[in-house]
C-alpha cells in the first residue's frame, strides 16, 4: 500500500503526463515558490529526469529581489527552457500597488499572463494551485477550461470523473492544469523534506521572521517564526492555526477578491 | 516517507437543503480542523453582508453560493481523527448541479447520505443513491439531520432509517451506520447527545471511524498512457490501475496480442529505483522486445487478459444538455483509450425515484440513467466493471464536453476470432457464410469474406448466398474450437461447448459449411470421434469419408462487380 505522499505523487505524475500527452502547446508556471518548485520536481519525475515543458515566470517587477536571482540560478543549473514575461506597458505607465492592490494584481499578473498565453498560443498552462489555499481554488477542477478571453466560468464547470480530464475544447480556449490541487500546505513541506528538494531560503526564519507564502515585495508580509529549516517548518505547521495566505494583502481587499481575480484569469 | 496514516475519501450527498455542507462545516469546526483565518473570514463576510454565520459558508466559498444558500460546486477538505485522515467531499444536492455531485463523488470510497428528519428521503436523496451505485461506491451511511426540528424523537429516526435502508439495499449498496444528529445545534457530532438518550449507536465521528477501508483489488492492469524516447531508453509510461508488475514478468499487450517481458522499471532518481511496483503507482517500464506500442493498450498477465471487443452492454448516466441518441457519434474514453462510439440500442431507462424500468426509449435526457448497448469503431481492450474498476468504466464526450459516464456490465471477448460465433468465453472460428467463386482467367477458386463478421446468440444469419444455401434449421460444429452452434429459423439459437451438444437429427455442417455425413446418433458419434482424433489420420482421408462439399455449397461465378 502506498502512503499518503506516495499516493499524491503518483496522482500528480499521472496528471502531468495526461497534460503532456493531450494538450498541444503546454507551459508550466513557475513562481519560484515552494508549490511550483515541487511541480518542477514532479515534472522531472514524470519524464524521467527530462523536462519537455517550458517554464514560465510572470514577473510583476515588484517581486522580492532574492526570488529573481534564485530563479535565474536554478534555471541555469537545470538548463530550463524559460520564458519570462512582464506587462511592460503597464509598468512604464507607472502601475503599482499604490494604484489599488486588485487593479495592480490584475494588470501585472492577470493581464500579463493572459497576454503571454495569447502571444505563445498555449493550449495548456500547468499551475501549482491547491484547494486548501483559498475558497475559489477549493472549487477548482484538475483540468479547468478558460475561454478565449481567459475567463473562468466558475459556476458552470465541466464534469470531471475517473481521471478523464477535459481535453476537448475550441481553438483559442486553454486549460489550466492543476496537478497539486489535492495537496495541502503540510503535504508540500513534508514532500520537500522527504525528497530533499532545494527551496529558496526566504521561507526560513531570520531574526524571528519568515515568509510563509511568496509574492510581490510590497504586498507580502512575513510571519513570526523560529523555523530555520524544512523540518522546523513541518513542526510549526502541525500546530499553527493561522492561514497560509494571511500575509497576502490582495486576498483581504474584498470578501471575494480572489474569486474576482481568478474569474478574469488570475492563476 | 512520513504520514503512514490511512486516508479515507468520503462523499457527503443528499437532497438539496438537507444540510450537507452544514454537517461538514460543523464537523470541521468542532474538531478544530479549520484555521483561524477561515472561520474569521466567514464571520467577517457574514458581518459585512449582514448575514447570519453559517457553517456551510466554510465550504460554500463562491459568492453565488452564499447569496443563494446552496452549494453549486463540489469541494474537498482534509480532516483527521485519532484513528486516521479523511478527505471529505461536499457534493451539491440541487438537481441542476448533479454533474458536479458526480464529479465530487466519482472517486469516493464511501458515502454518507444526509436526510432531513422533517422531510425524509426525497427525490435527490434517491437520485444520489442511484448515482452512488453507478459510480461503484459500495457502502453508504445515513445521517438523519435536523433532529432538533423533529423534537429529537426516536420514531422519526427509525422511520427514516428503514426507508433509506430499503432503498440503498435495493441498489445493492451496503447501508449503515445510521446516525441521528443536528449539525446546527452540534448534537451527536463528537459526543453522544443528551437530547437523544434513546440512541446508543455511533456519534458522527465514531460512525466515520467505523467504516473499514477496502483496498482496490484485481489482477494486473497497466494501461499505456504514453511512450517516451527522451534518451536511449524507450519507456512505456502509465499508472498501475490494479495489481503488481515486476522486472522479468511476462506481459501481454492488448488488443495487439503481443507478449514480451518487463526488462526494467525506470525512475528519475536512484533512490526511487526498484524491481517491482503496485497500484496506484505511476511508473515507466522498458520491455525485452521493441515493438510499436501505443496509448490505450492494456498490459496484463497473459493468463489473465482484458476483454477485447467493439461492443458491450453498460449502465450509464447522462449529464449533457443535448440528450444522448442512438446512432449519434461520441468520443468514448475508457482508461487511456479514446475511440469513436455510438449507442446501438437503449435497452431500458431506469427511473431513479422508483427504480422502475421503461423500455423503448429513443433518447436519454440529462440526469437520466439507462442500460444500453455501445458499439465502438474499432475493438479495444476493456474489462467488466465488476472485475476491474478502472478499466471497466468510461465517459462519453459529446462535442467538447464530457456528457455521460458508465460502467461496462456485459462484454464478450472477440479474442482472436474475426469471423465466426461468440458467446461469453466461447468462441468458434467459422467461415460457414463465405462465398466460393471460380475465376474465369486463372480458374482458381477464391473465397469472398464478408469481413470480420461475428455472430452472437439471437443474430440473424444469411442462410442463402451466391454459392451456398442452408436449411432454416441446422447445426454448425467447429471441431478445432470444440464448439457447436444451433441455427434455428435462420437465427443463432445457441452456442455451446461440443461436450454439451446432442445430435438431434438436423443437418450438421463443419466450420466451413461442408455437410458432415451422418444419418443417426451412432454415425454422428463415429464422425465426431474421428475428427477429434484427427492427429492420427490424414485430413484428406477424413474429408473423403465424412464430408460432403456439395450438400449446401457449390462454386459460383463471381458477380459482375466482384473481381476475383
Amino acid at each position: 500500500m502506498l502512503n499518503h505522499l506516495q499516493t499524491l505523487e503518483a496522482q500528480s505524475v499521472y496528471i502531468l503526463r495526461e497534460a503532456y500527452r493531450n494538450l498541444g502547446k503546454l507551459g508550466l508556471l513557475w513562481s519560484i515558490g515552494k508549490d511550483s518548485t515541487v511541480l518542477l520536481w514532479l515534472a522531472r519525475k514524470a519524464f524521467f529526469g527530462h523536462c519537455p515543458i517550458p517554464f514560465i515566470h510572470v514577473d510583476t517587477g515588484y517581486k522580492i529581489p532574492e526570488m529573481i536571482s534564485y530563479r535565474d540560478q536554478v534555471a541555469s543549473d537545470l538548463g530550463l527552457d524559460m520564458i519570462v514575461h512582464q506587462n511592460k506597458e503597464a509598468l512604464a505607465a507607472g502601475m503599482g500597488p499604490d494604484k489599488g492592490r486588485l487593479v495592480c494584481c490584475k494588470a501585472l499578473k492577470t493581464d500579463a499572463l493572459n497576454a503571454m498565453t495569447k502571444e505563445y498560443g498555449f493550449d495548456g498552462l500547468i499551475v501549482g494551485v491547491r484547494r486548501d489555499e483559498e475558497g475559489s481554488r477549493s472549487k477548482e477542477r484538475v483540468f479547468s477550461e478558460r475561454n478565449q478571453d481567459d475567463e473562468w466560468d466558475h459556476t458552470h464547470q465541466q464534469p470531471e470523473l475517473w481521471g478523464q480530464f477535459k481535453t476537448d475544447f475550441p481553438r483559442g480556449h486553454h486549460i489550466r492544469v492543476h496537478p497539486l490541487l489535492e495537496w495541502n500546505e503540510l503535504d508540500v513541506w513534508r514532500y520537500i523534506e522527504y525528497e530533499e528538494i532545494p527551496v529558496i531560503d526566504l521561507y526560513f526564519a531570520k531574526n524571528g521572521e519568515r515568509y510563509r507564502s511568496l509574492g510581490c515585495a510590497p504586498c507580502t508580509g512575513r510571519i513570526k517564526s523560529e523555523a530555520k529549516n524544512v523540518s522546523d517548518i513541518v513542526t510549526e505547521l502541525l500546530t499553527t492555526k493561522t492561514a497560509e495566505r494571511s500575509g497576502r494583502a490582495q486576498d483581504r481587499e474584498d470578501a471575494y477578491a480572489m474569486q474576482k481575480l481568478r474569474r478574469d484569469g488570475y492563476m | 516517507m512520513t504520514g503512514e496514516r490511512e486516508t479515507l475519501k468520503i462523499v457527503v450527498t443528499g437532497h438539496v437543503d438537507h444540510g450537507k455542507s452544514t454537517v461538514i462545516g460543523r464537523l470541521l469546526f468542532d474538531t478544530g480542523s479549520l484555521t483561524e483565518g477561515a472561520v474569521e473570514r466567514v464571520r467577517e463576510i457574514a458581518r459585512e453582508k449582514g448575514q447570519r454565520f453559517e457553517f456551510a459558508y466554510l465550504l460554500d466559498a463562491f459568492e453565488e453560493e452564499r447569496k443563494q444558500g446552496i452549494t453549486i460546486d463540489t469541494t474537498r477538505l482534509q480532516f483527521k481523527t485519532e484513528k486516521r485522515d479523511y478527505l471529505i467531499i461536499d457534493a451539491p444536492g440541487h438537481k441542476e448541479f448533479l454533474k458536479n455531485m458526480i464529479s465530487g463523488a466519482s472517486d469516493a470510497e464511501c458515502a454518507f447520505l444526509v436526510v432531513d428528519a422533517g422531510r425524509g428521503v426525497e427525490e435527490q436523496s434517491r437520485r444520489h443513491a442511484h448515482m452512488l451505485a453507478l459510480l461503484g461506491i459500495p457502502r453508504a451511511g445515513v445521517l438523519v439531520n435536523k433532529m432538533d426540528l423533529a423534537d429529537y424523537r426516536e420514531e422519526v429516526f427509525l422511520r427514516i432509517r428503514e426507508e433509506s435502508k430499503a432503498y440503498l439495499e435495493s441498489l445493492e449498496i451496503k447501508a449503515g451506520p445510521f446516525v441521528p444528529l443536528s449539525a446546527l445545534m452540534g448534537e451527536n457530532i463528537l459526543t453522544p447527545s443528551a437530547k437523544m438518550p434513546w440512541f446508543t449507536g455511533h456519534t458522527l465521528v465514531d460512525a466515520l471511524d467505523s467504516i473499514e477501508k477496502i483496498e482496490a483489488g484485481g489482477s494486473l492492469r497497466f494501461p499505456v498512457q504514453d511512450v517516451y524516447k527522451f534518451d536511449e531508453r524507450r519507456i512505456i509510461a502509465g499508472r498501475l490501475e490494479s495489481g503488481t508488475i515486476s522486472e522479468g514478468d511476462e506481459i501481454l499487450l492488448s488488443p495487439g496480442g503481443k507478449i514480451t517481458f518487463v526488462h526494467s522499471l525506470e525512475s528519475f532518481l536512484p533512490k526511487d529505483k526498484k524491481k517491482s511496483a503496485s497500484a496506484p503507482e505511476s511508473i515507466g517500464i522498458t520491455v525485452a522486445d521493441e515493438f510499436y506500442n501505443e496509448r490505450g493498450e492494456i498490459i496484463s498477465s497473459p493468463a489473465d487478459p482484458p476483454i477485447i471487443t467493439d461492443r458491450f452492454q453498460c449502465s450509464l448516466f447522462w449529464m449533457g444538455k443535448r440528450p444522448l441518441a442512438p446512432g449519434r457519434k461520441y468520443k468514448l474514453k475508457i482508461a487511456t483509450v479514446s475511440e469513436e462510439a455510438a449507442v446501438e440500442e437503449i435497452l431500458r431507462l431506469v427511473d431513479s425515484d422508483t427504480l422502475e424500468t421503461v423500455s423503448g426509449a429513443n433518447e436519454v435526457k440529462v440526469n437520466e440513467v439507462a442500460d444500453a448497448l455501445v458499439r465502438l469503431r474499432r475493438p479495444v481492450a476493456l474489462d467488466l466493471f465488476s472485475t476491474h474498476r478502472a478499466t471497466g468504466r468510461f465517459v462519453l464526450v459529446d462535442g467538447y464536453d464530457v456528457s455521460g459516464g458508465g460502467i461496462v456490465t456485459r462484454a464478450e471477448s472477440m479474442a482472436l476470432v474475426k469471423r465466426g460465433f461468440v458467446k461469453g468465453e466461447l468462441s468458434a472460428r467459422s467461415d460457414v457464410f463465405e462465398e466460393y467463386y471460380l475465376s474465369f482467367g486463372t480458374r482458381d477458386v477464391s473465397r469472398k469474406s464478408a469481413g470480420g463478421l461475428l455472430y452472437r446468440v439471437g443474430d440473424r444469419v444469411p442462410l442463402t448466398g451466391d454459392s451456398y444455401s442452408y436449411p432454416e434449421n441446422f447445426d454448425v460444429v467447429v471441431f478445432r474450437d470444440g464448439v457447436a452452434v444451433l441455427i434455428r429459423e435462420g437465427r443463432v439459437y445457441e452456442i455451446l461447448p461440443l461436450g454439451d451438444y446432442e445430435y438431434s437429427g438436423l443437418p450438421v455442417v463443419n466450420g466451413s459449411g461442408y455437410a458432415v455425413s451422418c444419418r443417426s446418433q451412432k454415425e454422428w458419434i463415429h464422425a465426431r470421434d474421428a475428427f477429434l482424433a484427427k492427429g492420427r489420420r490424414n485430413e484428406a482421408e477424413l474429408a473423403q469419408r465424412y464430408l460432403d462439399f456439395n450438400a449446401y455449397r457449390r462454386i459460383a461465378f463471381p458477380q459482375a462487380d466482384f473481381v476475383v
